[in-house]
């Protein structure tokens, strides 16, 4: 009985530690959902080329760090200052002159940006993998008599992902531009009306989901320590696919789903097979979508005749 | 006889006659160069697989511009096509000599099973719309991908052993491994043939016209059109848009089937998600439903990184530059003003001296 008890508490720690970790994970897709969703909610374009900011992000907090020998702060907010401005220009050089045409043109539009930046990185840093440096001494901590193990780069991550919720929901709420933010997404030329202007509005969503690119660069390197210049592509797939799951146009759903999502492939890795997440994962989003059609926080378009 | 004639070189079908027109002179160019003149090796091994990416993007335009829903699966497709193909030949190659036969029956059977997959797939898609299509299309590509990465098939005097997950196949003497897990199919015997992708381009051809000249089309167009009106005339939406999305999947797979038999080894990883979107790329880039568009663009488009290889490392830096700009110029507003100006004024010049006067 005591050993049975003690087996369960084993048990039920690991599930605890891998549940963290997959919070962790989802933290990171949470933040790339956020910058595919606030483009999609005012430009409603699926921005491909988001995975490849990333990136970009990911290669100049590197140089920065090494060879500049920046300090941490400094390398990070070089990079997300550097991914802004490259949100806005995509935005003003690729998809600004699509305004009016028809969305699949605006898709292939973004997947040449994509094939652009992922090609110019290539040539530009090569495609050998780069070895990110450790941030962060690779300490970790025990709870419950070192029965459970985190880190804390684990807990850094997550607790980043909740600032920026917290930080991006007052910002789209409470102010002025995210007011306008907000018109815009329901309604371009109202908007438009009532002395908002749009460009600059759209310039901003780009702008602001460029810069979190850069975060969620950041995050993602720390966990991986190696990167090469396809590094965006399969987190952005997965945080688009989280993107789509909380709901896609919505914030609060593109953390819900990102976090369900780190969590439901780390579960499954742990516990079903490692080869075969991607498709337990992908299956789940199915389900999802099945029962409820625009995702788990999506608004529900009604049609009219 | 002058009936078919007419019909043949009739308006309403002139579209249809340019298509088949063009795949005949291509292919009888391509023949007479072969045997005169002789071309590169690396062109002659480009042959192949142009026509089954032709035939891909012909039936991705039969979901995506007739039937106006965005599919990113259709990678998924062939991979089902692909590697039943390739288990259905190496089944077969014991027992049936005749290559072109063998061939015939891996295309057929892997395109009924990308139908069948195709069939499975529809029944949740079709309910969603949009872009939420797009992802669960997706997603299903990505599922078939990762399934295939995990399985192992062998074939021994005892049958067929099956493993998922891992590879935990002990075959008897003179037994072979058909699919390995990430490896693939290993040590396929070459059966693809430039006459069967030409014979299968024009198939393909010969079944969307039928299709969209038929009733089956006109509903098909009405419901991408407009769905609600659609709907009020009596047109049972699901079922003709599930329609076109198998037999969509069909061709997808027969063309996959073939794509397979063209390599001695091919592994699942070919068929991820970027070669969806190339497709999708030939597609929109062709013009949506325009059929004939869509086959000249997947020839210089898939065309053009090779040519462009003398560049290296910068040939797919430039291949986006291009992509980006034809985007930019085709719906720039301005040239799209200009070029009708002067096309009209063209025509009105030609048609002074005849009867129509242009006003």
């Amino acid at each position: 009985m005591y050993f049975e008890n003690i087996r369960k508490g084993v048990e039920s720690m690991a599930f605890l530690s891998y549940l963290i970790n997959g919070m962790g994970l989802g933290s990171v897709y949470a933040i790339i959902a956020l910058g595919y969703t606030m483009v999609y909610g005012i430009a409603k374009m699926l921005n491909f080329a988001h995975g490849d900011v990333i990136m970009i992000g990911a290669y100049t907090a590197f140089y920065c760090l090494t060879v500049f020998k920046f300090s941490t702060f400094t390398s990070i907010l070089i990079a997300v200052l550097l991914c802004t401005v490259l949100g806005i220009l995509i935005e003003r050089f690729a998809y600004k002159p699509l305004r009016k045409a028809s969305s699949l043109s605006v898709l292939i539009t973004a997947i040449g940006v994509s094939y652009f930046l992922q090609n110019l990185a290539q040539i530009l840093f090569g495609t050998n993998p780069k070895v990110f440096p450790e941030l962060m001494r690779n300490s970790t901590f025990s709870l419950f008599d070192g029965q459970l193990t985190l880190s804390y780069k684990t807990l850094l991550t997550i607790i980043v992902c909740i600032l920026i919720m917290i930080l991006l929901t007052i910002f789209v709420n409470k102010t002025k531009t995210g007011k306008a933010m907000r018109a815009c997404s329901q309604d371009k030329e109202a908007a438009q009306l009532m002395g908002i202007n749009v460009d600059n509005t759209i310039s901003i969503t780009f702008a602001l989901g460029s810069g979190l690119a850069a975060i969620a660069a950041v995050l993602l390197c720390m966990t991986y320590s190696t990167f090469t210049p396809t590094l965006g592509s399969m987190p952005g797939i997965k945080a688009f696919t989280a993107a789509v799951f909380g709901g896609i146009g919505s914030i609060p759903g593109a953390f819900v789903g990102g976090l369900l999502l780190g969590i439901i492939e780390t579960l499954t890795k742990a516990y079903l097979s490692t080869q075969l997440s991607d498709a337990i994962v992908f299956m789940v989003l199915i389900i999802v979508l099945l029962i409820r059609p625009t995702g788990l926080l999506g608004k529900k378009v009604h049609e009219k005749v | 006889m002058k009936k078919t004639i007419r019909k043949i070189f009739d308006k309403k079908h002139i579209s249809r006659t340019i298509s088949y027109l063009v795949v005949i002179a291509g292919f009888v160019i391509i023949q007479l160069l072969m045997n005169t003149i002789g071309i590169k090796s690396l062109f002659r091994s480009l042959l192949v697989p142009t026509c089954c990416y032709i035939v891909v993007a012909l039936a991705l335009n039969l979901v995506v511009g007739v039937s106006g829903e965005l599919s990113l699966g259709h990678s998924g497709f062939m991979a089902v096509g692909a590697f039943t193909g390739i288990i259905i030949s190496g089944l077969l190659e014991p027992y049936l000599a005749i290559n072109w036969l063998r061939l015939l029956i891996a295309m057929f059977v892997g395109g009924i099973m990308a139908g069948i997959v195709g069939l499975f797939i529809s029944v949740p898609v079709l309910k969603l719309q949009g872009d939420y299509l797009a992802i669960v299309t997706l997603a299903f590509c990505q599922i078939i991908k990762s399934l295939l990465n995990n399985v192992y098939l062998g074939v021994d005097i005892n049958g067929l052993h099956f493993s998922f997950v891992e590879n935990r196949i002990s075959l008897a003497q003179g037994g072979r491994m058909l699919l390995s897990g990430p490896m693939g199919a290993i040590a396929i015997t070459r059966l693809a043939t430039f006459t069967a992708g030409f014979l299968l381009i024009l198939f393909t051809l010969l079944i969307i016209y039928n299709l969209t000249y038929s009733r089956f089309g006109r509903s098909i167009m009405a419901a991408r059109d407009n769905r609600i009106a659609a709907e009020s005339v009596g047109i049972h939406i699901r079922n003709t848009k599930m329609l076109a999305f198998v037999i969509s999947a069909i061709l997808a797979g027969m063309a996959g089937a073939l794509f397979g038999l063209n390599y001695s080894t091919l592994q699942p990883a070919k068929f991820d998600f970027n070669l969806s979107i190339l497709i999708l790329v030939y597609v929109v880039l062709g013009g949506l439903g325009n059929m004939t568009g869509t086959i000249i663009s997947t020839m210089i488009l898939y065309a053009l990184p090779e040519l462009l290889r003398g560049l290296q490392d910068y040939r797919m830096l430039i291949y986006s530059i291009i992509l980006i700009l034809i985007m930019l110029v085709t719906n720039n507003q301005t040239l799209k003003e200009k070029t009708e100006n002067l096309i009209t004024k063209i025509k009105s010049r030609f048609l002074k001296k005849g009867s129509v006067a242009h006003d």
